[in-house]
């Protein structure tokens, strides 16, 4: 049985045969095999003496377990790292940032504990994944739709804690934005509800986020200061039907108004889903391909490659556009009609030369026959169908063991797309780096933020440990080129949360600073989630 | 449930303990775990991962579908949900229990052959032959 780093074998012995007491024997875990299981299976630092490794599981089935756990691992100074359903792949998975700690695994709390359907609120445990609530729904004809990630095998409150997004409207595709009242188990094994639910026989915990006084559940987010055991969340009513419209743009210097446009068209609410911005002549999105047409031709071009006002002549004599967006509607399918309409006036008054294609009008519920044919978390259908993307294909017969995902936040504007293509551009050359989802060079950001972009590039795990290896240096140095010109992560895996951390150093680390004095006060034995986001507790500072 | 999983249910309640190595119990509990766990990347149909790369892999020489396969041992299947391969991930006990995991071994390793033996008796009942 591996022991945690400074814990005495024997009394490490005793606090596992207490964790049994409560859990019941068979839901410890220290045979190698079983905590095999809680290695990060794509990791990059994969096989290496750096790998983050567990040293047992403990899988409580309640809260009042969590506390029990969480009371003893604070008796032994036992190193502890909550996971939900530990599928937050390609930034962190199952395995704790500290090697050594006992992971606490939370898959068995998976209880939908309520479901309103006329308050469009839900609250859940840990273990409840996407595909989990997505069933409950359909089996009790639920009409609410769900917000998901691409993969839907994630927790809701995980993926929250961790500034998850999807793609519905503004207010339910940022994850963490959603959610409405929390459970926490804080490191002393005490009991805290935020909100609402800091009142005792409270009848609107999932109604009203605030309560009184200081709003807290933020600090539980990237963190490591309590155990969540509970989170409700917002869930968006069924619309009657869906529409989509996409605007075509073909000069490079069009991306600026495009982007403005796009921004009007979200921020007035008149386009209530996701824009989507991408390039048919760049291709770099990831649902909207190069153009067949552009991939051909560059394959007959020295290099492979040619300027991007070559590019731009290609795609006008062929007329392939430069710049897309697309635009999303739910509700009533004559307003997406009539806004439709309206945008398509803003964008040919403000774009010369923009075309427009209209989508399908797509009728809530969803039959059975219409899934193929659609993005299915755009209607709240979970899937795993993103893996395609690093799994065998025909274009890519090699497969990959992972991924591990570099995601800068940029202004919305056209400027900051082509400022930061070129300042990441340059170190992706330099260190030979591929983006493995878009395999081209230019990189279109994602709007899941509502005022913001996000520019997602994810590259191979291979288990190659020289390979992966340069992956990590050209990341981090991604992600220090990136902070001097002001762009920052917005989340990162345990292998970098560290460098991602110590580039929010405004005047001087004031940030982490304030996050270690709050460590001290609320886990004063530092004994969970050592090091999560770049937070150590006292014994550990400095040492790591 | 998907037609092949009621055909092979069929099989396996109509032709009996003879040619079934497993109850329909079992079968019933294996599939289940199939449906909860492996279909989306192992499912029928465009937009499943892990269906596209066993085409990928094997050219037709072995079916994509794992439902079809008529040469998955149990322990063959233990060891991918436990170890993973490439983008699969492995599973762990809180997710698929040693006792969901003999289930779905169970039901994966005989799934091809049943569902053969379910096309043979649809194909009978039609007046079709056994094809």
């Amino acid at each position: 049985m591996k022991v945690p780093p400074g814990v005495d074998a024997g009394q490490f012995a005793q606090a596992i045969a207490q964790f049994k007491q409560i859990v019941g024997e068979e839901w410890v875990f220290t045979e190698d095999a079983d905590v095999a299981l809680y290695r990060d299976a794509y990791s990059i630092l994969w096989g290496t003496p750096e790998e983050r490794l567990a040293s047992a599981a403990v899988c409580p089935q309640s809260t009042e377990e969590v506390q029990r756990v969480v009371r003893i691992a604070n008796t032994y100074r036992i190193p502890i790292y909550p996971i939900s359903c530990g599928r937050n792949l390609g930034y962190g998975g199952s395995a704790p940032n500290y090697s050594g700690s006992v992971v606490l695994d939370l898959k068995r709390m998976n209880r939908i504990l309520s479901v309103d359907e006329a308050r469009a609120h839900v609250l859940v445990e840990p273990g409840v994944s996407y595909f989990d609530l997505y069933r409950h729904f359909q089996e009790h004809n639920v009409r609410l739709v769900i917000d998901t990630p691409d993969p839907g095998w994630g927790s809701l409150i995980g993926n929250a804690l961790d500034h998850g997004g999807g793609y519905l409207q503004a207010p339910y595709r940022n994850h963490f934005d959603s959610h409405c009242g929390m459970e926490v188990v804080l490191p002393n094994g005490e009991l805290l509800r935020t909100g609402m639910g800091a009142l005792p026989g409270a009848q609107s915990w999932q109604d009203y986020k605030f309560g009184v006084g200081p709003w807290i559940d933020g600090i539980f987010s990237q963190s490591n200061f309590g155990v969540v055991t509970k989170m409700g969340f917002w869930v968006m009513p069924m619309p009657d039907a869906f529409f989509s419209g996409t605007v075509f743009a073909y000069r490079r210097d069009d991306l600026s108004a495009m982007v403005e446009e796009m921004n009007y068209a979200q921020y007035s609410d008149i386009s209530n889903g996701m824009p989507f911005l991408a390039s048919p002549l760049y291709g770099g999105s990831t649902l909207v391909p190069r153009d067949q047409r552009v991939v051909d031709y560059l394959a007959t071009q020295p290099g492979g490659d040619v300027s991007d006002e070559q590019l731009q002549a290609f795609g006008k004599a062929n007329r392939i556009p430069y710049w897309s967006v697309i635009l999303k509607f739910y509700g009533a399918e004559r307003a997406l009609r009539e806004s439709w309409e309206y945008c398509k006036q803003k964008f040919a008054a403000k774009v010369p030369g923009v075309t427009f294609q209209d989508g399908t009008m797509w009728k809530f519920p969803l039959r059975e026959q219409d899934i193929p044919h659609i993005h299915k978390p755009e209607f709240g259908v979970p899937s795993l169908d993103m893996f395609v993307r690093g799994a065998r294909t025909p274009a890519h017969p090699q497969p990959d063991w992972g991924h591990i995902w570099f995601s800068p936040i940029i202004p919305r504007t056209g400027e900051a797309i082509f400022e930061a293509n070129r300042v990441i551009t340059q170190i992706l050359t330099d260190y030979d780096l591929t983006d493995s989802y878009r395999r081209v060079k230019f990189s279109v950001p994602s709007a899941y933020w509502s005022h913001s972009f996000v520019l997602i590039y994810g590259f191979a795990v291979t288990r190659v440990p020289e390979k992966d290896r340069k992956t990590v240096e050209g990341i981090k140095m991604l992600i220090s080129e990136c902070a001097k010109h002001g762009w920052g992560e917005y989340r990162a895996a345990p292998a970098l949360q560290e460098t991602v951390v110590n580039a929010y150093s405004f005047n001087n680390h004031a940030l982490l600073h304030f996050n270690e004095t709050l460590k001290d006060a609320i886990d004063p034995n530092g004994i969970l989630s050592a090091g999560r986001y770049g937070i150590w507790p006292k014994h550990l500072r400095n040492k790591t | 449930m998907s037609l092949r999983s009621l055909a092979y249910l069929a099989a396996a309640l109509s032709l009996g303990a003879s040619v079934c190595a497993f109850g329909a119990d079992e079968a019933a509990r294996g599939h289940t775990v199939f449906e909860q766990w492996c279909v989306a990347c192992h499912g029928e149909g465009p937009g499943h991962p892990g269906t596209g790369a066993l085409a990928v892999k094997y050219h037709g020489t072995k079916p994509a579908l794992l439902e079809q396969r008529t040469d998955l041992t149990p322990a063959i299947i233990k060891f991918y949900v436990r170890n993973g391969y490439s983008i699969m991930t492995p599973f762990r006990k809180t997710e698929i229990t040693d006792a969901q995991l003999d289930a779905l071994a169970a039901y994966l390793s005989n799934a091809g052959r049943a569902a053969g033996r379910g096309g043979a008796a649809r194909a009978a009942a039609k007046g079709q032959g056994s094809g």
